[in-house]
């Protein structure tokens, strides 16, 4: 190469950076913004996600003597009669500790109640997701918890009460990569 | 070019049982190239070729081009292992066959899928996917708006939590590299950086996590850190240069490069910007794991360095002995594959694999050993290192720390999640392979 096709080539790649610089500043200043504002109004009927401090908890109040009820209607055909076990997973009892032979339960390993709640209510019964009422999950979830000894029977699951359940494995879980939360 | 004009030196052998200087599989051809097309050693032991004639698919038209290609008829059995064909009311897997391809990409039918309530049918024209919580302005976004963002295109792999998960068996379980290591592969994905969705919305101070969801049945959610969904996140659009399939979340998915598969939300619908992770059923339940010292895992984002021989493996017999190709993939969720260290002898002795370009990270990288098998009895096993300076773990190490069964696991069962260690495979003397621990 000679000096003259040096300079030149030095010249056009100053160009080229000049350009990709100001080119990158251009797309940060000019990001589509194509999406459109939406009220909080209008997106809360996909506002489900139930924080484990309770945020986000509807109005609704249920026992586990009115969940009993609705567990033998809507959830006994897959996860057995008391929630002992079907084709899907045992609900009521099982082993005291989890193991890699399985027995995780929601006695001995769930670590927030308030999971229960999110969970029933997105995507059970498995056949029609998002039928229940929240009366009805509340209840649901009050009869769970009474049948696993974590509340007492008599004990109303609401937005106040849920999330003070205490789970005794809560504090027993490890993050892999504490670092990157 | 004949036998004479081989460099000697490319048949040096470089570790025990046979296991061949790498420079035999690069640029001398003969000798790997006629072994691989006859399945075996033919072209080196000199066993003459019959006569050759014409076929009858060259004396006649053939049939017209189908608008969208399909491979042909005689590749029937390079398809997916689906273990719930009936749709009954569970769950549903489908495992790639790692033993039948090659390369780095898995073509978009054969990737692999896990669904938890069926595949939804969605028309795009009607998904919406909304950005709310701790941001500025809540957004909605379509399909078309976000089709007129600049996309960004990058290839990595996923793998389900799950991947591998017979391996924590405490007795080897019989099953081929499809059904034990099935649910990864690795793909081109193209989509919006999650970032410029996220500043247009405006991330409100305290904003740490944003909790993800699907349009499917089971609203399926995930807790991610914002420093994955600000760093290397996308909202996928295409997969290797098509829409992404039904199966992968259609039509748009969230992608995570190196993160545990169902954190890679698929129907994406919705992302809720919190300060805390939502704990929800799959990350509080389902992808976490008790540990031997009494804990359980949780939020293992990541991962892990890993690899496995895909060929020689069970039902793919070696017919006689000669010299073969011993081909796998290496990956890791922190980067780059460094190096690959090869063995067939169980372990005792090691050399290093060629590793085939372009190694991206955070994607399947092919690695390759010549090796010459006596027809003795051989282990094969592989053992990856990634550019962070993680090794893959020996099985020993990692049940150390992880543990095992108590009796034998399912093959189609998930006794534990992110399982990374070494897989061996043995060689008998009648050339098939087996799965065992060594």
């Amino acid at each position: 190469m000679s000096t003259r096709e040096r300079t030149l080539a030095i010249g056009a790649l100053a160009l080229a950076i000049a350009a990709g610089a100001a080119g990158s500043a251009a797309l940060a200043a000019e990001s589509p913004h194509l999406g459109r504002p939406i009220s909080q109004a209008d997106l809360s009927a996909w506002d489900i996600n139930i924080l484990p401090d309770g945020r986000n908890l509807p109005p609704g109040r249920g026992t586990a003597a009115e969940g009993a009820a609705i567990f033998a209607e809507k959830c006994a055909l897959c996860h057995g009669d008391n929630g002992r076990g079907g084709h899907a997973a045992r609900l009521i009892g099982g082993p005291a500790k989890a193991s890699l032979d399985g027995g995780k339960t929601i006695a001995n390993y769930w670590p927030y109640a308030t999971t229960l709640f999110d969970f029933i209510r997105r995507a059970m019964p498995f056949t029609q997701p998002r039928s229940l009422t929240d009366h009805e999950v509340y209840a649901l979830v009050a009869y769970l918890l009474a049948e696993n000894k974590l509340i007492d029977a008599s004990e109303a699951m609401d937005a106040a009460t849920l999330p003070q359940v205490r789970m005794p494995n809560r504090d027993n879980f490890v993050p892999q990569f504490p670092d990157r939360m | 070019m004949g036998k004479s004009r081989q460099d000697r030196s490319a048949m040096v052998a470089v570790a025990g049982n046979g296991l061949l200087d790498r420079r035999a599989l690069l640029g001398r051809g003969i000798m790997v190239a006629g072994a691989m097309g006859a399945g075996s050693a033919g072209a080196l032991t000199g066993a003459a070729a019959e006569p050759l004639a014409e076929a009858p698919w060259s004396l006649m038209p053939g049939e017209g081009t189908p608008p969208y290609g399909h491979p042909s008829r005689f590749e029937k059995a390079v398809v997916r292992t689906v273990d719930n064909p009936n749709n009954e009311p569970s769950g549903s897997r489908a495992r790639t066959p790692h033993h039948l391809l090659r390369g780095t990409i898995t073509p978009n039918g054969l990737h692999f899928t896990i669904m938890h309530a069926g595949i939804p049918d969605i028309d795009p024209a009607q998904h919406k996917l909304v950005i709310h919580g701790m941001v500025r302005q809540p957004l909605v976004f379509d399909l078309d708006a976000l089709s007129r963002y600049r996309l960004v295109t990058r290839v990595g792999f996923l793998e389900c939590g799950g991947n591998s998960a017979p391996l924590f068996s405490n007795r080897p379980v019989q099953a081929g590299v499809q059904a034990l290591h099935g649910l990864a592969s690795c793909a081109e994905w193209a989509g919006v950086p999650l970032a410029t969705l996220l500043d247009e919305a405006g991330l409100a101070p305290g904003a740490r996590w944003l909790i993800a969801e699907g349009a499917d049945a089971p609203h399926l959610s995930r807790s991610v850190p914002l420093s994955k969904a600000m760093d290397d996140a996308m909202v996928a659009l295409y997969q290797n240069g098509e829409r992404i399939q039904p199966g992968q979340g259609y039509p748009m998915r969230l992608y995570l490069p190196g993160y545990e598969g169902n954190m890679n939300v698929k129907f994406l619908r919705r992302i809720q910007v919190t300060d805390r992770p939502g704990m929800t059923y799959f990350e509080s339940k389902i992808y976490t794991d008790p540990l031997p010292d009494g804990k359980d895992t949780q939020f293992y984002f990541v991962q892990e360095v890993k690899s496995f021989i895909t060929s020689p493996s069970p039902g793919l017999a070696l017919e006689e002995p000669g010299v073969y190709e011993i081909s796998g993939v290496a990956y890791s969720g922190n980067g780059r594959i460094a190096k690959v260290l090869v063995s067939a002898d169980g372990g005792k002795s090691w050399a290093e694999a060629a590793l085939d370009e372009p190694r991206l990270p955070k994607a399947f990288t092919r690695f390759r050993m010549a090796w010459r098998w006596d027809g003795g009895p051989a282990v094969l096993q592989s053992r990856a290192w990634d550019e962070a300076g993680n090794a893959q773990p020996t099985r020993e190490q990692f049940v150390a720390r992880r543990g095992e069964t108590s009796k034998p696991a399912s093959v189609l069962g998930f006794a534990g999640h992110h399982f990374n260690a070494i897989t061996s495979w043995a060689v008998s003397a009648k050339g098939e392979v087996r799965h065992v621990y060594a």
